[in-house]
This record gives structure tokens, C-alpha cells and sequence, in this order.
């Protein structure tokens, strides 16, 4: 095996299949990477020893028999612990979940399994994946693998931490407000929120249905653009999966930007106080125009109010999603002394103090004589955000803004500030309002040695502009070669 | 949106509508975080939306009839498995109805 644990996923796919490598050898020593490192880095709540080399057994079978291997066959993928997975616990690191073994496996799980890929394990998350630091995991805190002391992001930081530090190659997370950019921003990887409906969610535990994603996460936009390859496409167990024709990922990466229109939200970059992300971005930008790409001004004026929205709608939603959880069918109970004391006393201890915050939010938001006032008022507004990006999508293929208005914050330095922890999702959070595809990649390295995300936004279904742009930005001024300082 | 700002009678009355329950401590602590928030929350009173549609779904999508076929679903006792208590194939909960 060379490279090892930097190679790609193409790399080991080449390896298992031409023989240089087996499964169960590629397989075993990332196993026992995430073994060793997971205890400095806390990136996964379980790995799955025996069920990683039986899917990696049955991939060297499968070459040995000379049958035809899968686009992912023999590598290792990290996944987010809210992916139902059969027979493996999936605790969306809450205390309500217990050692929930869901009995199916989620449709991006069996899309994977289909493709050959190796299950390692199941990552850490901010708990139902409500947070922007996995701070709120009720497990323990993820360590940024660039500086330990500083977060991963979140709510997807186990997967980004595991890829950034070389603990799988792949790993999927879900987005609902920027779960997958803002942690692949902060580790210094590539990750894409598709568009609502481009991903089937069944099997994904719900937050805030009308705004969840799943998306992949990886070292090279290239090998994020496979992943999408694999679990894109309509499925009918999923009422919002579009049916529709998934894109060419992959082949888009090689396409390059000769005509792109990039939008560039001017009054936007020239507003940010830190002048490292906003280097970051003019050095994509220029990127992009050496090769090919034209930068047009856009305009988003009702961004800014992207973070009241979200918070009212995302916890309405999740009032509503997390009233399943009640100590009847599974999970934890703490018995009461009637049906409504085992609900109350149940959720009070189960859940933790920020979705207990979220839940309490949402709930007043939908609550009689607040409805209006706040919840239908945000999704007037959501209707706004959507018009400011039709327009922009006039004269532009692409929206580009920072991912995050500062690279990864210290661990500890937002978490007595719920609001402040909420003002740092303000680029990310516009286009999931609207459904718009997104991605994040790097584009440099702040002063102390942090990594920077560029956010590339595209019309619903465009993902594959998003990889023809990501690509060109990662030749530009990507961190694809460079390690982690943390690990040394 | 001027009285959005909550009180701790407000938070302990929506706590109980979401089947939580505070203790004094944590409900005094809920009623500063989101009156925080709330409060933050009103600069949307700035846009008058009176005329604007809402948009509960971002991406517009009908929903399609399917064919209503019977399936297999998963095994009853793989589920049973998960639940806290079950009892003869089913949920067990605390009594709910007394019965002479």
C-alpha cells in the first residue's frame, strides 16, 4: 500500500482491484489508525472492527471470483452516527437513542455497501446534529486534527476530523444548515451539500425535513464528486427525492471553467473582518479568472437575515421530528409515574441542553398566537432569500462566499453564547434555505496555519458546475498534499 | 413583533407543550437564551412581508400517486428488540385507562 493513509479513494480502488492490495490489508490498517488516533481525536463514537472486514472479505472475494467491483470497492468511509445502519448501534450522540440498533440500513448505506465500499465506523456529531462545533455531542468533543484545541465544526466534525486526519478517505454527513461545509471548512476538506431532493434521506434520523441533505466529504473535490456519484438518484421510500437524472460528477471535475460566470457577493467579502478568509477567497477567485472563469457583483440582500430564519423554521421542524422520541418504542426510558411523566422525565434526561433549547424554540415559534409572528413571517422571508438568489442566477452559473466568516474558532469559546455559536452558520445557511446545491473547499491557509473554506453555490440539480469550479479552485490554491499540523 | 421577548411564565408553559420538563434553575437559564435569540429575532420586523408568499418547500415538488401494494416490512420481533418494554408482540406502556 503506498501513500498510506493519505492515498485516495481511486488510488485503493486501483490497488484492490489490480491486486496490489487486498481489501482486508487496506482495511485492517485504517482500522487500526482510527484505533489508535480515535482516542486523541474522538472522531468516532464506534468503529465497526468485524463489520469492516466482512464487507472487505466480501470484496476480495468478489475479485478473486473476476465478477465486477464497484466504484468504491475495497475503501474505507467514515459515516455520521444519525445513518441508520443495521446492526450497528447509531446513537446521533444523544443519551435518548441509548444503543438504538436500528434493524435497516439507510438508502445511502445500502448504495454504498452496493459499491463496494468498507464501513469503518460511525462518527461523532453535535447530538441529532444540532450545533456548529460538535460541541453538543453528549459523548465527547471532536478534535480538530489542524490545531487540537480548536473545533471541527460541525454538526458533521467526526466525518470531517476522520478524513482530514486520515482516518478514511470518504466519510458522508448530513447538512441541514451547514453540517457538512462548515466542519469540512474548518478540518480543510472538500464536502458538497446536494440539492434538496438529489439524496435520498430515508434512514437519515429527520432534523429539519424541509431542509436536510446528506453529503459526501473527502480530501479532493474529485474524490467528493464520486461519492456523490454513488448515493445520487431518486428513491421512492424518500417523499422528497427528486426523480430526476443524477449528473456525470466525476467527468464534471475535468470540464474547467472557460465562460463560468462567478457571482461575488461584493458588499459581502468587503464586510468580513478577517482579512485571512477574505484572502482566502480573492486567491480562488483569481484562480478561477486564470482559468477561464468571468467574475460578475451579485447581490444578496436578504441574506442577513438568513440566521433568524433558519433558527425559527430548523426548530419548528425539529420540535415537530424530535416528538418521536418519548420512551415508548426505543431509546432510552425513565419510567414516570403516569404515560405523560415517563414522556417528560424521558426527554428531560435524554436530551441534552441545546436540542432541549431548539425544541423549546421551536415550539414557541409554532405555538398558538406565535405561529404567525414568527414561524410563517420566517418562511415569508425564506421566500425572499430564494428571489435574491434567481436574481443572481441572472447574470451568474455560481455564487461564491466564504464558508465561514473566520476559520475554526477554539474549542470552548462559543458555547456560553447559543446566539454566537448561531451567527457563525451565516454563509451557509442562505442557500439551504432556498435548496440551492453547495459546496465547500479549501482555498489556503490562514496566518496561523488554519485552514479556509471557499463556498461555491449553485441552481437547484447543478451539482456538476460545482465540481468543474471546486476542482479548478483546489489546482488554484487548494491543501490537497498538505498534513494536518496536529498529527505530527 | 415588539413583545416577542418571552417570560418565565411563557417558558415553563412551552416547556410543558413539548413534554419537558425544567427544573427552576434551567428554565431561568432557557428564559435568558431565548430571550436572547427573540431578541435578535426582531430585527425581521424590519421587512414588511405582507405580500410575500411563504415558501414551505424550496424546491417545488408534487406529490405522485404510487400503486398500493402490499410488502414485506421488517421483522416484528427485530423491532420489539429495540423497545425499552414489550409485552405479547407489542409496546409496552404504563396503564393509561384503568379497567374495572
Amino acid at each position: 500500500m503506498s501513500d498510506f493513509p493519505w492515498q485516495s479513494a481511486f488510488e485503493i480502488r486501483d490497488q484492490v482491484a489490480g491486486g496490489s492490495a487486498s481489501a482486508i490489508e487496506v482495511t485492517r490498517a485504517y482500522l487500526a489508525r482510527a484505533e489508535a488516533l480515535n482516542p486523541k481525536l474522538s472522531c468516532f463514537l464506534t468503529i465497526d472492527h468485524e463489520g469492516a472486514l466482512a464487507a472487505a472479505a466480501q470484496v476480495d472475494r468478489a475479485r478473486d471470483a473476476g465478477e465486477d467491483l464497484g466504484p468504491l470497492a475495497g475503501v474505507p468511509i467514515a459515516l455520521k452516527d444519525n445513518l441508520c445502519t443495521r446492526g450497528v448501534r447509531t446513537t446521533c450522540a444523544s443519551q435518548i437513542l441509548g444503543e438504538y440498533i436500528p434493524p435497516y440500513d439507510a438508502h445511502v448505506v445500502e448504495a454504498l455497501r452496493a459499491s463496494g465500499a468498507v464501513i469503518l465506523g460511525k462518527t461523532n456529531l453535535d447530538e441529532f446534529a444540532m450545533g456548529s462545533s460538535n460541541e453538543n455531542s453528549s459523548f465527547a468533543n471532536v478534535h480538530n486534527p489542524w490545531a487540537l484545541d480548536r473545533a471541527p465544526g460541525g454538526s458533521s466534525g467526526g466525518s470531517a476530523c476522520a478524513a482530514a486526519a486520515g482516518l478514511a478517505p470518504l466519510a458522508l454527513g448530513s447538512d441541514t444548515g451547514g453540517s457538512v461545509r462548515q466542519p469540512a471548512a474548518f478540518c480543510g476538506i472538500t464536502a458538497i451539500k446536494p440539492t434538496y431532493g438529489r439524496v435520498s434521506r430515508y434512514g437519515l434520523v429527520a432534523f429539519a425535513s424541509s431542509l436536510d441533505q446528506i453529503g459526501p466529504m473527502a480530501r479532493s473535490v474529485r474524490e467528493a464528486s464520486q461519492l456523490l456519484q454513488v448515493i445520487a438518484g431518486h428513491d421512492r421510500r424518500d417523499a422528497t427525492s427528486a426523480d430526476r437524472q443524477t449528473g456525470q460528477y466525476v467527468a464534471a471535475c475535468d470540464r474547467g471553467v472557460k465562460g463560468l460566470r462567478v457571482g461575488v457577493v461584493r458588499d459581502l467579502l468587503d464586510g468580513l473582518q478577517d482579512a485571512d478568509v477574505r484572502a482566502g477567497v480573492e486567491a480562488a477567485l483569481s484562480a478561477l479568472e486564470k482559468e477561464g472563469a468571468t467574475l460578475v457583483d451579485v447581490s444578496l440582500p436578504h441574506a442577513k437575515h438568513a440566521v433568524s430564519v433558519y433558527y425559527l423554521i430548523a426548530t419548528a421542524e425539529a420540535s415537530s421530528n424530535l416528538a418521536r422520541f418519548d420512551g415508548i418504542r426505543y431509546g432510552l426510558r425513565v419510567p414516570g409515574e403516569d404515560l405523560t411523566e415517563t414522556y417528560t422525565k424521558t426527554r428531560a434526561q435524554g436530551f441534552g441542553p441545546e436540542v432541549r433549547r431548539r425544541i423549546m424554540l421551536g415550539t414557541y415559534a409554532l405555538s398558538a398566537g406565535y405561529y404567525d409572528a414568527f414561524y410563517l413571517k420566517a418562511q415569508r422571508v425564506r421566500t425572499l432569500i430564494r428571489r435574491d438568489y434567481d436574481t443572481a442566477f441572472e447574470s451568474c452559473d455560481v455564487v461564491c462566499t466564504p464558508t465561514t466568516p473566520t476559520p475554526a474558532f477554539a474549542l470552548g469559546e462559543k458555547t456560553s453564547n447559543p446566539l454566537d455559536m448561531y451567527l457563525a452558520d451565516i454563509f451557509t445557511l442562505p442557500p439551504s434555505l432556498a435548496g440551492l446545491a453547495a459546496i465547500s473547499t479549501p482555498c489556503g491557509l490562514s496566518a496561523s496555519g488554519l485552514p479556509i473554506g471557499l463556498q461555491l453555490v449553485a441552481p437547484p440539480f447543478e451539482e456538476e458546475v460545482l465540481c468543474s469550479a471546486g476542482q479548478v479552485v483546489e489546482g488554484g490554491c487548494g491543501l490537497v498534499g498538505s498534513r494536518p499540523a496536529a498529527l505530527d | 413583533m415588539a413583545d416577542a421577548k418571552i417570560t418565565f411564565e411563557q417558558v415553563l408553559h412551552v416547556a410543558k407543550l413539548a413534554r419537558l420538563t425544567l427544573s427552576d434553575e434551567e428554565a431561568r437559564q432557557m428564559q435568558e437564551q431565548l430571550d436572547a435569540i427573540l431578541g435578535y429575532m426582531e430585527g425581521l420586523d424590519e421587512l414588511d412581508v405582507s405580500d410575500v408568499p411563504p415558501t414551505f418547500h424550496s424546491i417545488p415538488m408534487d406529490a405522485p400517486m404510487r400503486p398500493d401494494v402490499p410488502e414485506r416490512c421488517s421483522d416484528r420481533s427485530e423491532i420489539l428488540e429495540q423497545a425499552p418494554e414489550s409485552q405479547s408482540g407489542g409496546f409496552a406502556v404504563p396503564l393509561v385507562l384503568e379497567v374495572e
